[in-house]
């Protein structure tokens, strides 16, 4: 098992014709993703060739490619002026999964389609501004590098693609049920706590990473649903201890505003929900090495 | 972004939100000619009101009203120039006088955590929100506002209810309310606050006061924000960096950051914060980031050059940190692009500063070949992150 993704998953790619569209699919069927099809209405009924010798249907709309091929997952690389209008399509289709790699979308554009596919209840949403997910040796739905890790016990949880990617190497010898990247947009699809309560029911995973960065307080929350519903062990990463007050850092999210959103305050939170915090990424893997062993033991 | 007052004043009376007239002045002079035009609707009273993007701009001095033109212009003087929280007082606005009868307080804003937008409201405006909030939390009514329905008749009349007007006030609020929510979805604010807003004596609703923070994502559709870019108090450096479009953020340190991706560049300027700690400079002070920069996944050649030529253009920088961990990026790709940005900058006869690498990821080994057979002056390699920040934090205590 793993969450939200495995080997079994069927995924569509909406804007897999566009560059970065093509040059992740191809990564994506390189690392053993099962992908059925993409979606351009201008492109409809045509195929595309992969390295590799896999041949991807292109149809006009996300239900025409779910009807022939069973899909239930979709990735989506289009603009950030369509990304909404992309997104509605997957919901409408009702797709299971509709993970949303695009950045730059306006948080208005978020906000709604956010809350309709949330009226719609058919659809979970990943991103959008994120990396994707990935179970390492399973599926690959986004843009996470399936060569840093491979398959194992821990789940990972984050708000930042570099910092998945980094943590990945880190503990490559444990390896990963599922590393989800949630992204740090201001609002998102796929919170801390939706993967915390994935990762505690599945039976695959041992151990869960988490981690955060300043802005928002998306890991006070998630801090206070460990405290009452994770049992398995949860290591912690915060960045942002040295960001000043008022500047954006990089992700629209990430702004300490006043006395909210800060580093400290988060990994206070955590710590009072017993989960070990690290000050340094490798701090933070060390300290899931020590459970790993202590579990193995 | 943040919209100076005055701009928000334009951007509500261009939805219709009613406000009071208002002009900008950045001299005395000005001041007294904008008085006298905008005087003229209230008897000769205006109010002279520094245009800066913080709060306590009242407390501060920088909120003045005046019975003449002449009388603008002083306050004018004694406003222009003035300091508020660090913020330099360029602009005034000279807004017509007006008799208060109440204050309220109304805005919406961005809710993170429900995902979806929130409105504030409350009788007792004119003081600090936040205080509000704290000493008298029934006081403020919030009401959750579902993104896809916005304001509508129903929801302002569920506002105005829970904020618990008078019944006879209640419709020209919920008016004005529903019209602060038109600026706020059509110019894709964050943040739209009135504080206060008022009735006037003869029973007028009015926004005298207004805080709107824009969206930047949502440029795509809003060609005319581009006007209100703020380039005048931006760092010089910053101004740099958005010319040769990078994620840059000028911070007060000695030790230069560039790295790949949001979380990771963060991340570093807390490694090296914390190594610091073990670093005194001759001065006494600990090392620390002079900056953030995010060169983002591609990390070409272009980039690390751009990158680096900002980050040695700053005075303060005694030594420099590239932390980059290869995902789709390959290392060797950014190995090569680090020699080449020595190549690009020796060509602009810049001198390169001490400069640390952490290479890890994708083709980590190609990458430290090619920085290693290239024997670059003043580079360094380490290739862990907490030994790299340890060995720049050192470095730049060391030079003088």
């Amino acid at each position: 098992m793993a969450i939200f993704l495995t080997k079994d998953s069927k995924v569509i790619v909406q804007g897999m014709t566009g560059s970065e569209g093509m040059k992740h699919t191809t990564r994506m069927i390189a690392s053993g993703t099962n992908i059925v099809g993409g979606v351009n209405p201008r492109k409809a009924g045509t195929t595309v060739d992969f390295p590799g010798g896999q041949q991807v249907p292109v149809f006009g709309t996300v239900a025409d490619a779910m009807a022939a091929t069973g899909a239930d997952v979709s990735v989506i690389f289009v603009p950030a002026a369509f990304t909404k209008a992309a997104v509605i399509e997957a919901v409408d289709a009702g797709i299971p999964l509709a993970v949303v790699i695009t950045e730059g979308v306006a948080v208005k554009d978020t906000a709604e389609f956010y809350n309709y596919a949330k009226d719609k209840g058919t659809t979970r949403l990943i991103g959008p501004n994120c990396p994707g997910l990935i179970s390492p040796g399973q599926s690959n739905a986004g843009i996470i590098p399936a060569d840093i890790s491979g398959p194992g016990r821990i789940g990972l949880v984050s708000k930042s693609g570099t910092l998945t990617y980094q943590m990945m190497f880190e503990l490559r010898d444990y390896g990963f049920s599922t590393g989800v990247g949630i992204g740090g947009d201001p609002i998102i699809g796929t919170t801390h706590i939706d993967c915390l309560k994935a990762f505690e029911e599945d039976p695959d995973t041992d151990a869960i990473v988490m981690i955060g960065e300043i802005g928002g307080d998306a890991e006070e929350r998630a801090a206070a649903y460990i405290a009452e519903h994770v049992t398995k062990p949860v290591v912690g990463y915060v960045a942002g201890f040295t960001a000043p007050e008022g500047k954006t850092m990089g992700h629209a999210g990430a702004i300490v505003s006043g006395s909210s959103g800060t580093a400290q305050a988060k990994k206070e939170a955590l710590e009072a929900a017993g989960v070990k915090v690290g000050k340094t990424p490798s701090e933070t893997a060390a300290l899931m090495r020590e459970i790993m062993a202590g579990l193995a033991g | 972004m943040d919209l100076y007052e005055y701009q928000a004043r334009d951007i509500f009376e261009a939805h219709g939100v009613p406000v009071l007239a208002g002009e900008i002045a950045r001299t005395p002079q000005e001041a007294q000619a904008a008085a006298e035009r905008v005087g003229a609707k209230s008897g000769g009273v205006v109010v002279v009101k520094a245009q800066v993007k913080t709060g306590g701009r009242g407390k501060a001095g920088g909120v003045k009203v005046v019975k003449s033109p002449e009388a603008a212009a002083e306050a004018a003087e004694a406003i222009l120039g003035m300091d508020i929280k660090g913020h330099t007082v360029k602009t005034v606005m000279i807004a017509q006088g007006a008799k208060i009868a109440e204050e309220y307080y109304f805005s919406i804003l961005l809710d993170r955590a429900n995902r979806a937008y929130l409105a504030m409201c409350s009788k007792e405006g004119g003081m600090d929100i936040e205080t509000l909030a704290v000493e008298r939390p029934e006081a403020l009514a919030k009401v959750a506002v579902d993104p896809n329905v916005g304001i509508d008749a129903a929801k302002a009349q569920e506002i105005v209810d829970a904020a618990g007007f008078n019944e006879t006030d209640k419709p020209a609020i919920a008016n004005v309310i529903r019209k602060l929510w038109d600026v706020y979805n059509a110019e894709d604010a964050t943040l739209v606050e009135v504080n206060p807003l008022v009735k006037t004596e003869d029973g007028a609703i009015v926004a005298l006061d207004g805080k709107v923070s824009i969206d930047g994502n949502s440029d795509f559709r809003h060609p005319e924000h581009e006007q209100y870019v703020d380039h005048s108090k931006t760092d010089p450096l910053e101004v740099l960096a958005i010319e040769r479009n990078l994620n840059y953020v000028k911070l007060d340190g000695s030790v230069g950051i560039i790295g790949n991706g949001a979380g990771l560049v963060m991340s570093t300027l807390d490694v090296v914060a914390y190594a610091g700690e073990e670093f005194t400079s001759a001065d006494g002070s600990h090392p620390s980031p002079a900056n953030f920069l995010d060169i983002g996944g591609g990390a070409n050649a272009e980039v690390m050059a751009n990158g680096l030529d900002v980050i040695f253009e700053d005075g303060q920088v005694k030594a420099v940190f590239v932390n980059v961990f290869g995902g789709i990026t390959a290392c060797d790709a950014v190995a090569d692009g680090i020699v080449k940005a020595y190549e690009i900058l020796a060509s602009h006869g810049k001198t390169p500063k001490p400069l640390v690498v952490r290479l890890d990821g994708n083709n980590a080994e190609k990458g430290r070949a090619i920085l290693d057979a290239a024997k670059l002056p003043l580079l360094e390699r380490v290739d862990t992150m907490d030994g790299a920040a340890r060995r720049v934090a050192e470095l730049a205590a060391a030079q003088n």
